[in-house]
């Protein structure tokens, strides 16, 4: 259970602005923070790893007090044991896969893990590899695995998929899911992608300004409440052609591309590029855009 | 003919030493000036850029002047350490240390601040403490500034001539280093010592040069 109550000055390219949340996860929870970048998100991750110090407020996890301000009081990071994959990954460059990994072991900490994560990960023949001549997705998965070596209590993902190709994207938010599954562990997950909020988390908060501007589930947030839909997909306008009377929209699905045809209706508000759900609502399926602010 | 190998071996001697000494010193220093944020900062940086810049001269008539007993800095060292700083090898030390100081700081320091902030985090979020992301996570990734820093400081010392005219004079075997012995010999018309110390100090400083562009080109390549 996680208790947060901060707030923080921060200083972005539109001006000064305050970032003031207060948020409630519970144990094992996926939570995905959701906003255009500079509106506070990884602030927010930093401060409950303990990189970076609120101005005021508290932070309790599991009953113990990280931060607060009125005792001036700051639990030091590396006593919090947050598991926090890097956006650039920071792999330590002068040792190998393994290396990395068995630096990560808490004092005193089997070394049957680090053998348990590179099975689990699938890491074996890259074991003796240095982080430099990997690629961008087995960096993220040695950087996952990292973060897990140590033991943490929670994990902290900043934009974890954001530099990969789209099957690889895909194939490490399986990876997350099933790992966060494994061991239980509460997450959350810095994100500007509507799908990948979509298809990890349980619950989403939207964050603009420094505050959270809605939560809920994925499909409450993004959905704006008008669906009655069975299926629901998270996608992207790819383009949108004339038909006579009706339009043919081509989208991206997941990695897939669907063509289907929507009436002028549902165009009008959609453009090219446009974030949308693709609700199978019976046999006609339906476009709704995605609302995010 | 018999060359005085004296010269020579206190040289080394006190580049080795000063190198020693300076790596105590330097690198914690250079780690805390590439993340402190402390307003002298400036100030700081251009204290060590000084002698850069600075007439050795300058800088000898200052540790001079400091050096002497009859100074409070002198006489301090002298009473209370048991050591005579002026025209005597450990007077030497100190000055190269100083002087030699921005030739180990600043490779270092820039070694320092070229790496990514997210090692250091990421050491700390593994629950790891200060000392062991320095002794295993930065240091062991800024091995060419470290290699360029050690060397640079330890050739400048050989090289070192200005400061320790000043304040070091001329006794043999204790202060007559290589370089002042060849202005020496100069002096005296005995141009064959001058040529032999002064080939010994070219190879071994081509030398030395040399093997770090040789090294670093090949840690480079490495890390590409």
């Amino acid at each position: 259970m996680i208790e947060m109550d901060i707030t923080k000055k921060l200083f972005s390219a539109q001006g000064e602005f305050t970032l003031s949340l207060q948020l409630n996860i519970e144990q094992g929870e996926f939570i995905s923070l959701f906003g255009e970048s500079g509106a506070g998100k990884t602030t927010l991750l930093r401060c409950l790893a303990g990189l970076e110090k609120p101005d005021a407020g508290s932070i309790k996890v599991n009953g113990e007090t990280w931060f607060d301000s009125k005792n001036k009081f700051m639990l030091p990071p590396r006593h919090r044991h947050a598991g926090y994959m890097f956006q650039d990954y920071a792999l330590f460059p002068n040792m190998s896969v393994r290396g990395n990994l068995e630096f990560a072991l808490r004092p005193g900490a089997k070394r049957q893990r680090v053998e348990e994560l590179i099975e689990l990960m699938g890491l074996g023949e890259l074991q003796q590899r240095k982080p430099d001549t990997l690629s961008g997705g087995q960096k993220q998965r040695v950087a996952l695995a990292r973060a897990l070596a140590a033991e943490p209590c929670m994990l902290l993902l900043d934009e974890p998929f954001s530099a990969l190709d789209h099957a690889t994207r895909v194939r490490l938010q399986d990876e997350v899911l099933r790992l966060q599954r494994h061991y239980g562990l509460t997450t959350v997950m810095v994100s500007h992608d509507v799908s990948e909020v979509y298809k990890l988390s349980q619950r989403v908060m939207v964050i603009e300004q420094g505050s959270i501007a809605k939560q809920g589930s994925p499909a409450e947030v993004f959905k704006a409440g008008q669906s009655s839909g069975k299926f629901s997909f998270a996608g992207e306008v790819l383009d949108i052609e004339t038909a006579d009377v009706v339009f043919a929209v081509t989208l991206l699905v997941g990695n897939q591309i669907v063509r289907v045809i929507a009436t002028p209706d549902e165009v009008k508000n959609i453009k090219q590029g446009d974030r949308v759900m693709l609700l199978s609502k019976a046999f006609n399926p339906v476009l709704v855009p995605v609302r995010s602010s | 003919m018999d060359y005085d190998l004296q010269p020579l071996l206190l040289t080394f001697k006190l580049a080795a030493i000063t190198t020693l000494i300076l790596c105590l010193i330097g690198i914690p220093f250079a780690y805390w000036m590439a993340y402190t944020k402390v307003r002298i900062k400036p100030v700081l940086e251009t204290l060590v850029s000084m002698p850069l810049v600075l007439p050795p001269s300058v800088l000898g008539f200052y540790l001079l002047l400091a050096f002497s007993p009859q100074s409070a800095f002198g006489h301090f060292v002298e009473t209370w350490i048991g050591l005579k700083l002026a025209f005597s090898f450990s007077g030497l030390v100190v000055a190269s240390v100083i002087f030699s100081f921005p030739f180990l700081v600043h490779p270092v320091q820039s070694g320092f601040q070229g790496l990514p902030r997210s090692l250091t985090e990421a050491a700390c979020t593994l629950g790891k403490s200060r000392w062991q992301t320095f002794v295993h996570v930065l240091l062991p990734n800024i091995k060419p500034s470290l290699l360029a820093g050690v060397v640079l400081s330890f050739a400048h010392t050989i090289g070192e001539f200005g400061v320790v005219m000043m304040i070091g004079g001329n006794l043999p075997g204790e202060t007559k280093v290589a370089a002042i012995a060849i202005y020496d010999e100069v002096e005296s018309l005995n141009y064959d010592a001058a040529n032999f110390y002064a080939l010994v100090l070219f190879s071994v400083c081509f030398i030395i040069l040399l093997s770090v562009y040789l090294l670093n080109r090949k840690m480079l390549v490495k890390v590409g």
